[in-house]
């Protein structure tokens, strides 16, 4: 395990949040906000700590596997232990489990909160809470790299690592290019609807959350009703941009090089039916309960949007839909978005991978001499691609399934503790019963919201980075 | 720079990385999936699993956006299809395909004419030529040359008790009385760019430039007897060993080739006459001392098995006291081969990088003085560059001493129309000169690259 080249990225990731707390610390002195000093603060001893450990480059350079996962685990809780210092020293948030439940939640894009007002709340706290969804929402070391040039070759197994989806690939040669064409295609979305936000007459301070916690596809607001009470404008074009973000961004890319018939491939096909066919049988069913058609397709399609996407914002409380609606919501809910986006869930592309290799199995079953691979547009799916994906279910099972009992030990009720964990693991936020999106999460005692925090960070990352840190093998010479 | 590399065998993928190195964009191609993965996973470079020779492959993996198009496979007439699929579909797609068979390879000239190839490249031919200058001057671990021929670059190990022992760089000249000049010297795992105070230990492995000549008298003046080989025994008959046969026939050297296959046996003998063709497995030691390896003046191991290369020429060394030439194909433990008692060892699949690497890094500054040579004269971290200087250069019409150069750049020689000038402080680079620049691997696109 090459610990001085790990050192050395996490000090480059703390310099960096360093960097990125400028956003909330301009915020504080254009609202003349006191709590600018806890970010100062916070920004010094990132800026410290980072710069130390940064300075020197080790002769050692090289990275594999083992290291890609434990940098990748390791930056993101440090990301969060970090990140939730301002919180905890203004006082904003008094517990920093809690504080640190928030940030983890903001940088996982979950946008679970521990918080029962957000209102009352100082502008630059808000503003800090939604862009670490923006920052969570790309992958942040992707963000180093794209700027640092931290090693050779060896930057594939973080990208790997910190990329969502059953196999990642590279939109053009060298990894700092790709990262920073996805960041360009990021940053550009995310301007195009910080824009119509503008244009339907938010105010810029909430444009910006807006924008951010969609980007990311988060979920924080800045309002306690979350987004019910803006314009229809403003819930279509947020729908809208929920969905595009929850698109593979290298089909962005493909588009822009006039290759559609790449871009618009099965996966985002899928999606598409998927969304579509959730919007069609729920709006039926919930028909009755909003006056007009037109309410109630606004309202669920907003809803269906913000879940399959993993976003969690609410316009309506569909805790109280019918159990056919709620129990669709939570199967899409586990759906989640397209691989490379910056949407949870299990992704689109490997439930694919599991479902045909499932009926495969089946097939050979009847036939057992037939050969048949998987196919995906027409590419054969490697064996080991489909291994790992059939592994990350295992997994998913045990840590999902194991959560749930850790914290049914608060003696809640079965929908709240399994909304609880499927909206923390693939990163949602609002789940059913008490934490619906009327709901929040304080109530939970502390080693409940441990093991929350934890689900978070697995899922962001896709479990097998944070199961590494547990494996034996890791940590030996 | 976008290339394309068509085959991940030992000569794409030492080229991937390579030309990686240089900061190249590198896209590989083959049909092996594994290949493919282990390289990508290892090199920031983009793979693609397919039939380069594909045009649906080839667009995929972007040829209209590639400026070079590089076909390695194993198969010559692969390598060749992928060039003229390229060339159709590319947008100026500059291709180089690598052509070993000899049948092919005597055309390589019409072929890169009449397909419209950039290059044709013949890692073999290459070897086999490298394996000859070596045989040529036995002293010399490796012998690299520059301005076709006019200043070499040889590569020499100091023996023990040698007159250099002691010396300083700057008194070679004036103590020997030889007009040569030191250019590095590598001590155990590090590399110098030699200065004048610098001073020779045993064993160190030094590299002088010179003119053939002068190169002649400076062995001689430290005592080193240096007769061309004129016997050479040769095991293994593959193409390296064929195309070596040919240059040391016509340089009036007797050859004799142990080949195991008897089929190899007989397309040798008809295409050699002359050559002593022994049919026989060189791994026995018997046949080995029955065909007098301890009375051949040289000995050159070119079988298909790296191992078997090293312990022949192991074998033929403790028998006695032959110039012996390894070569090796695959295996990557350079720094351990170093250490052991080998004479020559030749790399086809580094030799083919850098004649690859000069073109790549002559197309990228098409404008200023062209490369001509590069050569790695210490693998990764030392090389030889060669080039025309036009006109206008900085570096022309100022004295050596008073150019404000990098650190580690040294001016080896100026070769002015047919003189050779190994160049002083007070030498002067003019407009149409070649100069030989030996520096830090990955510095110099060009000349001009020298100056700080």
């Amino acid at each position: 395990m090459n610990f001085r080249m790990i050192r050395n990225i996490l000090g480059w990731l703390l310099l960096f949040e360093c960097g990125f707390m400028l956003v909330p610390a301009i915020t504080a002195i254009v609202y003349g906000e006191s709590q600018l000093w806890y970010f100062l603060l916070t920004m010094l001893l990132c800026g410290g700590i980072g710069g130390f450990f940064a300075w020197k480059k080790p002769k050692d350079s090289a990275l594999y596997a083992r290291e890609g996962f434990v940098i990748v685990a390791l930056s993101w809780i440090v990301l969060s232990l970090f990140g939730a210092l301002p919180f905890f020293l203004s006082g904003s948030i008094p517990n920093y489990v809690d504080a640190l439940f928030e940030t983890v939640s903001g940088f996982t894009t979950t946008g679970a909160s521990i918080l029962t007002a957000v209102e009352p709340l100082p502008k630059c706290i808000l503003m800090w809470r939604s862009f670490t969804h923006w920052v969570g929402g790309m992958g942040v070391l992707v963000f180093v790299m794209a700027f640092v040039p931290l090693s050779g070759g060896q930057n594939m197994h973080i990208m790997k690592a910190e990329s969502p989806g059953p196999s990642v690939s590279k939109l053009v040669p060298r990894v700092r290019t790709t990262a920073l064409i996805l960041y360009s295609i990021y940053l550009a979305l995310t301007f195009i609807q910080f824009i119509l936000l503008l244009c339907g007459g938010m105010s810029v301070f909430e444009a910006l959350t807006t924008a951010f916690g969609t980007a990311g596809t988060g979920g924080f607001g800045v309002l306690n009703d979350s987004m019910a009470s803006y314009s229809p404008y403003i819930q279509i074009v947020v729908t809208v941009f929920m969905l595009l973000f929850s698109v593979n961004f290298s089909c962005y890319y493909l588009i822009l090089l006039g290759r559609f018939k790449d871009a618009f491939n099965t996966e985002f096909r899928r999606f598409v039916y998927v969304v579509g066919i959730a919007i069609l049988v729920i709006t039926l069913n919930v028909r009755g309960t909003f006056a007009t058609l037109g309410e109630a397709l606004r309202h669920v399609a907003f809803t269906v949007a913000s879940l399959i996407s993993t976003t969690g914002f609410a316009t309506a409380d569909f805790n109280a839909w019918p159990e056919l609606s709620r129990t669709l919501l939570v199967l899409i809910m586990f759906i989640g978005a397209c691989a490379g986006s910056t949407g949870g869930g299990l992704k689109i592309s490997r439930l694919m991978i599991l479902l045909r290799g499932a009926a495969n199995e089946l097939g050979n079953l009847a036939h057992p001499r037939r050969v048949k691979r998987v196919t995906i547009d027409g590419h054969p799916v490697e064996p080991e691609v489909i291994r790992s994906v059939n592994v990350y279910m295992m997994w998913y099972v045990l840590v999902f399934v194991g959560s749930v009992i850790l914290i049914s030990f608060d003696d809640h009720d079965l929908v709240t503790n399994f909304t609880a964990v499927t909206a923390t693991i693939n990163n949602i936020g609002p789940g059913l019963n008490l934490v619906g999106p009327t709901g929040n999460f304080a109530f939970f005692s502390l080693p409940s919201k441990l093991v929350l925090i934890f689900d978070m960070l697995a899922g962001r990352l896709e479990l097998f980075p944070m199961l590494v840190l547990f494996a034996p093998g890791t940590w030996k010479k | 720079m976008n290339i394309m590399i068509v085959g991940c065998g030992k000569v794409g993928q030492t080229l991937a990385e390579q030309l990686n190195g240089e900061g190249n964009n590198i896209t590989v191609v083959d049909t092996r999936a594994n290949v493919v993965s282990d390289l990508t996973a290892r090199l920031d470079i983009m793979g693609y699993v397919g039939n380069g020779a594909t045009h649906t492959v080839q667009q995929e993996a972007g040829i209209d956006k590639t400026d070079l198009l590089i076909a390695v496979t194993g198969s010559d007439e692969l390598n060749l299809l992928c060039c003229l699929i390229a060339k159709r579909a590319g947008r100026d797609c500059l291709t180089i395909a690598r052509v070993k068979n000899p049948a092919y390879s005597s055309e390589a000239d019409y072929l890169k004419d009449e397909l419209g190839l950039a290059m044709v490249i013949n890692p073999e031919h290459a070897a086999a030529a490298e394996i000859a200058r070596v045989l040529r001057f036995p002293s010399a671990i490796k012998i690299d040359t520059f301005a076709g021929g006019r200043v070499e670059l040889l590569k020499y190990k100091v023996p023990e008790g040698s007159r250099l022992t002691g010396m300083a760089v700057k008194d070679v000249v004036a103590k020997l009385g030889c007009d040569v000049l030191v250019c590095t010297v590598e001590r155990g795992d590090e590399a110098y760019i030699a200065d004048g105070n610098f001073v020779f230990e045993e064993k160190d492995i030094i590299s002088v430039v010179a003119s053939p000549k002068n190169a002649a008298d400076f062995f001689r003046t430290i005592g080193y007897k240096t007769r061309a080989v004129k016997d050479v025994m040769v095991v293994g008959g593959g193409e390296t060993a064929q195309y070596l046969c040919r240059i040391l026939h016509r340089a009036g050297v007797s050859v004799k080739i142990i080949e195991k296959k008897s089929e190899v046996c007989d397309e040798l003998c008809i295409k050699f006459p002359d050559v002593n063709v022994i049919c026989g497995d060189a791994s026995d030691q018997a046949l080995l001392m029955e065909e007098g390896i301890n009375r051949a003046s040289a000995f050159v191991a070119l079988t298909g098995i790296d191992e078997e290369n090293i312990f022949l020429s192991l074998f033929a060394k403790s028998m006695g006291h032959p110039k012996v030439v390894t070569k090796i194909n695959r295996i990557a433990f350079n720094d351990v081969i170093k250490h052991l008692d080998l004479d020559s060892t030749i790399y086809p699949k580094n030799i083919t990088a850098d004649i690859i690497a000069r073109y790549v890094r002559a197309m990228k500054n098409s404008m200023g003085s062209s490369m001509e040579t590069l050569y790695n004269i210490i693998q990764g971290k030392v090389e030889a560059t060669e080039y025309t200087v036009k006109a206008g250069s900085p570096v022309t019409g100022i004295q050596l001493m008073k150019l404000n150069k990098k650190r580690d750049v040294l001016v080896a020689a100026i070769i002015r129309k047919d003189k050779v000038i190994i160049p002083r402080g007070s030498d002067m680079i003019l407009a149409g000169d070649r100069v030989v620049v030996v520096s830090r691997a990955k510095m110099m696109d060009d000349i001009a690259d020298m100056l700080a």
